[in-house]
């Protein structure tokens, strides 16, 4: 099939960036899209000009480092599939497609569809694990827990840190990330000791990186590739409601 | 080059307690004066990096991605071998051992893999600390499957992303350092050269990702854990970025390269669809324990798959292996898939796989059941053939997947450059000429979590910490070198692009030095590696600018190290006259045309040392000794 792309081409940073309008005439319905790219950058190259910079890596929906919006959808039409795992199928003969990087004032673009989400790792710095010296751990088996409880703590686990819930707020709100990892470890026993102090301090560094407030717009879980579920936000807002409240939130967790 | 594996005293299993009483300590409160460099977020670097800032050293961290998160060991899926022996069907620390010597076909080193079997509780114990949310019973318990043929259950996972979920762990430990001051993050940094002072490792030179810049790193010892080499076959179940430059340049500085050429193939992954082709997708090896395999019987044969009658199929597996069909290991399951292939019986709008069908299944179990058992898989294959495998075959083809060569190490995984230390994919591990399914990931968090972190305390107890200088010249000479380099790679200004010299490079290397190789393929392969090599350096196209994020020039690195490591897999191939494991000669085979080892000749590890690009590497060999496990030839009639 034929088709004509739209997309973004920024050189750096602090340049204004705009649309380019490329055509990709052999694209195969077996391709997946960032094959589609690929092809088309090496056209691009053949030309002698500088090919569209992107991110990817392990291409099976699991690095979390893709991410585009296609169409106006973070990681294109197909629900719960991150951008590398989209095919060709997905579109017909003659379609014009908007690719775009992730949009949001704390995921600067850095050139062309790549941005600096390195926000996000400063939030898990914040308290988004358990405090546990190597080696010291208890045997595994020392604390049942609930196979309900641990397929729970699965599915908020299952979280890629793509951030294509960031670009599908209105007000590129990180709180499906955060939340995912605090219900995470919130379901854990193993996470109870640190439980209220972990979701104030990530919770502030949400906030002073620059991601907007949660207003329950729910765009974030039809936007994520892993299905991370609103009903987290809600898990942290009410652990969030807690701690405030503690004035010693260490003590009052045991 | 000298090869003392530094093998402790005493009975096996007394040898690591041995060692960890006389290894030297560094006192806790001079720990902060010494220094370490990791390079790799992976399960490897990231559980050492943490555990090391832990202990009180100062370490800095480097990863080419974005992310410390996005290492590749996080697209492992089945799971991670630990002998727990939770199921109390008999498992032991010497029942694992004991397994991972024979899967290994004997060209292991046998007191490291008894150390890692006597870790692997230890690695469970800790990522459950860490809030893994492994697989569980009702009870409350943690849940195993058997994996990849093994007899007893020792397997842990979390649903099909073990590898996501332990790295998340291992990851969640570092940040908690890096917030703690103890590790500082460097991402989007990729290393592109050692620093060697005095013959010691002293340093690394990075490129900036972002910004093309180049910079100097001291440290008093330098950690690799970047991974395997499974890209120079460029088609392969390795992420993208998976590249051999850290090892590599490691390599030509000294750093001994042991067994190039064991390199795991996996048997069930998705065949390619297209030239545009540019990774393979994994599907889990559980399938075959219901999916049945099977090719036409007449070569060429055009029919849907479900117009051919009974009759007609050939179900290969079974008819060789009447005992284990389609559960055969993974390098007979590979080799005879390619067998089938090469003879006309392919499948598929290319006729590049044999069907795995479930057909029977579904007939016995009913659908609902094979949705439970696979359907994440069968989703999966769906989204990315546009088939329904729930109605006609899977198609399957095998893939390069894991790389049990790597640098040589000794007992304290130190290269044979002093100072250098390679952990995880990146050291020629304990896996020998085949790896097992679920240890990779075992190897990996061993070596991070419980083993460097107390050798490299033996390393350093005795040097006087944070005397480095990156003024001195070596760093100067270092740089440069990197920098000429790049400008050499900006300079050639040809004609063709990167990845079109990569993808020749892989074929060459999957039609010669992949599932069979064989004397002439393998001299015509070194040939023809030179020649691209020339083709390379006077015609590749490397567009945009050195100082700025440019990913074909990342690329073009990285391929232009595979042009020279793939020599070295070849020759490594070639000197191993024998076959064992996943390295097939078919010059070497058995009656039942299985691979046949030479105990007498080759029992050893084949160590390379670099003597130039384009030059014959000289080999050095460590013995290997087999005291408690019996050398035997398998058998899977
Ligand atoms: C699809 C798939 C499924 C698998 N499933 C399983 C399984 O079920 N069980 C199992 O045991 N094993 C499995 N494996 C194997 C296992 O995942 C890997 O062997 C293991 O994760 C490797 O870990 P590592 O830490 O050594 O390296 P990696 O995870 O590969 O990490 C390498 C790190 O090094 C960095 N790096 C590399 N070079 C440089 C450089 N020059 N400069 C800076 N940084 C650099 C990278 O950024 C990365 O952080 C699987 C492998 C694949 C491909
Ligand atoms: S919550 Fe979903 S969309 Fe957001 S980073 Fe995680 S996986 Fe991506
Ligand atoms: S490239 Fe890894 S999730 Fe898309």
């Amino acid at each position: 099939m034929k088709l004509k792309l739209h997309i973004w081409r920024q050189s750096a940073p602090d340049v204004r960036g705009g649309f380019e309008t490329i055509a990709a005439d052999n694209v195969s319905a077996h391709m997946s899209f960032l094959e589609m790219l690929d092809v088309v950058n090496e056209g691009l190259i053949a030309e002698g000009k500088e090919p569209v910079a992107f991110d990817h890596d392990c291409r099976e929906g699991i690095c979390g480092t893709c991410g585009m919006m296609i169409n106006g959808n973070p990681h294109g039409p197909w629900e719960g599939t991150s951008a590398c795992q989209l095919h060709m199928r997905a579109f017909q003969d003659g379609d014009e497609i908007w690719i775009e990087p992730w949009r949001a004032r704390a995921f600067p673009v850095l050139k062309d569809l790549v941005v600096d989400r390195s926000a996000f790792d400063r939030i898990i710095q914040a308290g988004g694990y358990v405090s546990i010296r190597t080696g010291s751990a208890p045997d595994a088996n020392a604390v049942p827990i609930g196979k309900e409880w641990a397929d729970e703590a699965f599915d908020a686990a299952a979280c890629i840190g793509c951030g294509a819930c960031v670009a599908a707020c209105p007000n590129a709100s990180a709180m499906l990330f955060t939340a995912a990892k605090v219900t995470q470890l919130a379901r854990l026993p193993q996470g109870q000791p640190e439980r209220y102090e972990r979701v104030l301090s990530m919770v502030d560094t949400h906030d002073s990186e620059g991601f907007g407030n949660c207003t329950n717009h729910g765009a974030c879980q039809n936007a994520c590739p892993k299905g991370i579920s609103v009903d987290y936000i809600a898990q942290l807002n009410r652990d969030l409601f807690k701690a405030t409240l503690m004035d010693r939130p260490d003590e009052a967790a045991v | 080059m000298e090869l003392n594996a530094n093998i402790p005293e005493g009975p096996i299993q007394d040898k690591w307690d041995n060692h960890l009483f006389s290894m030297k300590l560094v006192n806790p409160a001079n720990k902060r004066k010494y220094s370490v460099i990791v390079v790799g977020t992976g399960l490897a670097g990231a559980a050492a990096a943490a555990t090391m800032g832990e202990l009180g050293y100062r370490v800095q961290v480097f990863t080419y991605h974005d992310s410390p998160r996005r290492a590749h060991s996080i697209a492992a899926q089945g799971g991670i071998n630990a002998s727990k022996n939770y199921q109390s069907d008999g498992d032991s620390d010497f029942r694992l051992f004991y397994d991972t010597v024979k899967g290994g076909d004997f060209r292991s080193r046998e007191a490291n893999v008894y150390r890692l079997a006597q870790l692997s509780g230890n690695i469970i114990d800790q990522a459950v600390a860490q809030g893994v949310p492994f697989a569980r019973e009702y009870g409350g318990l943690l849940a195993n499957r058997s994996f990849g043929g093994a007899q007893v259950s020792r397997t842990f996972y979390a649903r099909g992303q073990t590898g996501q979920q332990l790295l998340l762990g291992a990851y969640q430990a570092l940040e908690r350092q890096v917030h703690a001051g103890t590790c500082v993050m460097h991402t989007e940094q990729e290393m592109m050269d050692v620093v060697l002072v005095d013959g010691v490792a002293r340093g690394i030179i990075t490129r900036n990702i972002r910004t093309g810049k180049l910079e100097r790193h001291v440290a008093d010892a330098v950690v690799l854990a970047t991974g395997g080499y499974s890209n120079v076959f460029f088609l392969s179940t390795n992420a993208k970025k998976c590249n051999v430059t850290a090892t590599w340049r490691a390599h030509r500085k000294g750093a001994g390269f042991a067994n190039p050429c064991f390199t795991q193939i996996h048997p069930t992954c998705i065949p390619p669809s297209g030239e545009y082709q540019s990774k393979l997708t994994l599907m889990s090896e559980s399938l075959r324990n219901d999916g049945r395999i099977w090719v036409p019987r007449e070569a060429g044969d055009e029919r849907e798959p479900q117009r051919i009658p009974e009759e007609e199929r050939d179900y290969y597996l079974e008819r060789f292996y009447p005992s284990f069909g389609n559960l055969a290991p993974r390098d007979i399951s590979s080799r005879r898939a390619k067998e089938m292939v090469d003879g006309g019986h392919g499948v598929g709008e290319l006729k590049n796989g044999v069907y795995l069908d479930f057909k029977d299944a579904i007939e016995r179990l009913g659908e609902r059941v094979i949705s439970e058992r696979y359907g994440n898989l069968f989703a999966m294959y769906e989204k990315i053939t546009g088939e329904n495998p729930y109605k006609t075959p899977m198609r399957i083809y095998p893939a390069p997947h894991y790389t049990m060569g790597g640098l040589w190490v000794d007992y304290n995984l130190q290269t044979t450059v002093e100072g250098l230390f390679a952990i995880g994919e990146a050291n020629f591990s304990d896996h020998g000429a085949n790896r097992l399914g679920a240890s990779a990931l075992m190897q990996g968090l061993a070596d991070g979590y419980f083993i460097i972190p107390m050798t490299i305390g033996n390393f350093l107890a005795g040097r006087s910490g944070g005397s480095g200088d990156t003024a001195h010249p070596a760093f100067a000479e270092a740089e440069d070198g990197v920098r000429e380099r790049i400008g050499n790679l900006m300079g050639v200004g040809g004609s063709r692009s990167v990845d079109s010299f990569a993808i020749q490079l892989g074929r060459i290397m999957w039609n010669e030095c992949g599932m069979e190789r064989t004397a002439d393929g393998l001299k015509d392969a070194v040939r023809r590696i030179g020649e691209l090599r020339e083709a390379f350096w006077a015609d590749v196209r490397v567009p945009g600018k050195a100082d700025d994020l440019n990913q074909e020039l990342e690329k073009a690195g990285r391929t232009a190290d595979f042009l020279e490591f793939a020599e070295v897999m070849c020759y490594d191939a070639l000197a191993r006259d024998e076959s064992c494991g996943a390295h097939y000669r078919p010059e070497h085979v058995t009656e039942e045309g299985e691979a046949k080892r030479d105990d007498e000749n080759f029992a050893h590890v084949a160590v390379w040392e670099f003597t130039g690009v384009g030059r014959e590497p000289k080999l050095h060999k460590e013995p290997l000794a087999f005291e408690y496990v019996k050398l035997s030839q398998r058998s899977y009639k």
